[in-house]
């Protein structure tokens, strides 16, 4: 499979005039990982939302083996893992239900990210950031993922739990051939783990 | 500040480390105040039931006239009095709340709907839509509410229908922003976009995240409504533009005993005028409650 972004151009309501992206293409592929560098307010994030098919862009298309994203239906092979889990989980739904919705985890997974059983029945506000940060790593896992984008999933963890995860998902990438989008202000990292790392372009600042 | 080192040397003197000084400080038991709350809603509710049955039992004996005992006032026979007909106040007071209560619940129960449709097409339309209706809310906003309520209830022939339909289609505004600005929210909301990608669908996410989150201003939203209904059907009823004179209304018995209050017959006004505020204040005290119960949070507002 191929995660492809084709002359993407975007740009937030009431600013067509300061494009955040603009003729941009990159690719991802099986089992590839790649790492996307740019500084602060580039739109590492705003790519990885069209990549993931949270936006759609203004100009271009975002294809999945050639085939329009927005297009697909169902839960969809591309995932992302945001940089603020707590936004992405329903407040009022304790774990059990929030999980429910995406088909359950997989045991194997629990375990090697250190889910606690005890968190199920738990609220998201009962849980520290990095708890939660797991937990939405699991349930960004469902059977189903081809594609993973880790947006800055690991600024708010501690150096041993940021070592656990990311050597997790290096193996699970593997495991699973899964294509990996890595966006991190952390160059030795990325130097790391990445196959390959993508610059975002410099934007003309106006 | 002074008195409190003094109280603070005298303790000291008194032999006390801080450890102990700290343990001496009586603990006071704090209710709970969720079961308090709960408590209540539940006896308020309870009582307003009560209002309301009794009501509709005593409308027979609210119209009784007796002209053996006109004009009596209040005593142990009839506790609020009677007036020139000889009927008995409390009975009639009862008989005009338990109306009151009950046009209170049909209108705000029918504001509440319309405006959880408008507030909904609003936030889901589109923008054209989303712009009549806030222009909507806008203009009956705009209008001070008693007389948009005596307009419609004038244009819909007055009696029951004019100040049902008068109230409910002047009240809904406030509540429909409510509710436009929540949904609005919930659809931009990360966890139902997630929820989406990871296959949910759409009727799915209104029944788990939509709902739960809309449920609490709705309801308090609809409770906070009864008050302003009651004291606006209370009012127009006064003013002699809701319903007729025959219906024990307390609008009606309140606007009736202006002309006798000047004769030193009080307790006319005095009586029914109280258990109006009481009631109106028990629904806005519930509405509160409820509120704080059902949204923590926002007691940091």
């Amino acid at each position: 499979m191929i995660l492809e972004a084709r002359d993407v151009t975007f740009y937030y309501p009431g600013r067509r005039k300061t494009p955040i992206l603009e003729n941009f293409s990159m690719t991802v592929e099986d089992g590839e990982r790649v790492g996307l560098k740019a500084p602060s307010g580039r739109g590492k994030t705003t790519l990885c939302r069209l990549l993931a098919g949270y936006e759609k862009p203004r100009k271009g298309e975002i294809l999945l083996d050639g085939r329009l994203l927005s297009g697909h239906k169902g839960a969809c092979p591309v995932q992302m893992v945001w940089q603020h889990p707590e936004t992405v989980v329903d407040p009022l739904l304790r774990l059990r239900d929030t999980l429910a919705e995406a088909g359950g985890i997989d045991p194997e997974l629990t375990e090697k990210l250190h889910i606690e059983e005890g968190w199920m029945e738990r609220f998201p506000s009962e849980l520290s950031g990095g708890e939660l940060q797991r937990f939405c790593l699991a349930r960004a896992l469902i059977p189903g993922t081809r594609f993973l984008l880790c947006d800055e999933i690991s600024a708010m963890l501690d150096l041993v739990t940021q070592a656990q995860i990311w050597n997790f998902l290096l193996e699970e990438s593997e495991k699973r051939n899964l294509g990996l989008l890595i966006v991190s202000h952390n160059e030795a990292l990325m130097e790391r783990l990445c196959t390959r790392i993508v610059e975002l372009p410099w934007k003309k600042v106006v | 500040m002074r008195l409190c080192e003094n109280e603070q040397q005298k303790r000291r003197d008194e032999g006390g480390t801080g450890r102990n000084r700290k343990m001496r400080i009586p603990r006071v038991k704090e209710p709970n105040r969720r079961k308090s709350t709960i408590f209540f809603l539940f006896a308020a509710v309870l009582f307003l039931a009560a209002v309301t049955v009794a009501g509709i039992l005593l409308e027979g004996r609210a119209a009784e006239t007796d002209f053996t005992r006109t004009n009596l006032a209040p005593g142990p026979g009839c506790l609020f009095g009677t007036d020139w007909m000889g009927r008995d106040m409390f009975a009639r007071t009862l008989a005009g709340l338990s109306l009151s209560i009950r046009i209170g619940i049909l209108t705000a129960a029918v504001s509440a709907v319309i405006a959880l449709l408008a507030g909904t097409a609003a936030a889901v339309l589109g923008r054209k839509a989303d712009a009549v209706i806030s222009w909507c809310i806008d203009l009956v906003m705009g209008i001070p509410h008693i007389l948009l309520v005596m307009l419609i209830s004038i244009a819909c022939g007055r009696g029951f229908t004019g100040v049902v339909a008068g109230v409910a289609l002047s009240h809904w505004c406030s509540l429909a922003r409510v509710i436009r600005g929540e949904v609005i929210q919930l659809c931009q909301a990360p966890y139902i976009l997630v929820a989406e990608k990871l296959g949910a669908s759409k009727l799915q996410n209104v029944r788990r995240h939509m709902i739960p989150h809309l449920l609490p201003q709705f309801l308090t939203g609809l409770i906070l409504l009864f008050p302003h209904a009651i004291l606006h059907e209370a009012s127009v009823t006064f003013l002699g533009f809701g319903l007729s004179s025959e219906q024990p209304a307390i609008g009606v018995i309140l606007s009736e005993s202006m002309q006798y209050l000047t004769t030193g017959r009080w307790w006319l006004a005095l009586f029914p005028g109280i258990s109006l505020a009481l009631t109106v204040l028990l629904f806005a005290i519930l509405g509160e409650r409820l509120r704080l119960l059902l949204d923590p949070a926002s007691i940091h507002e």
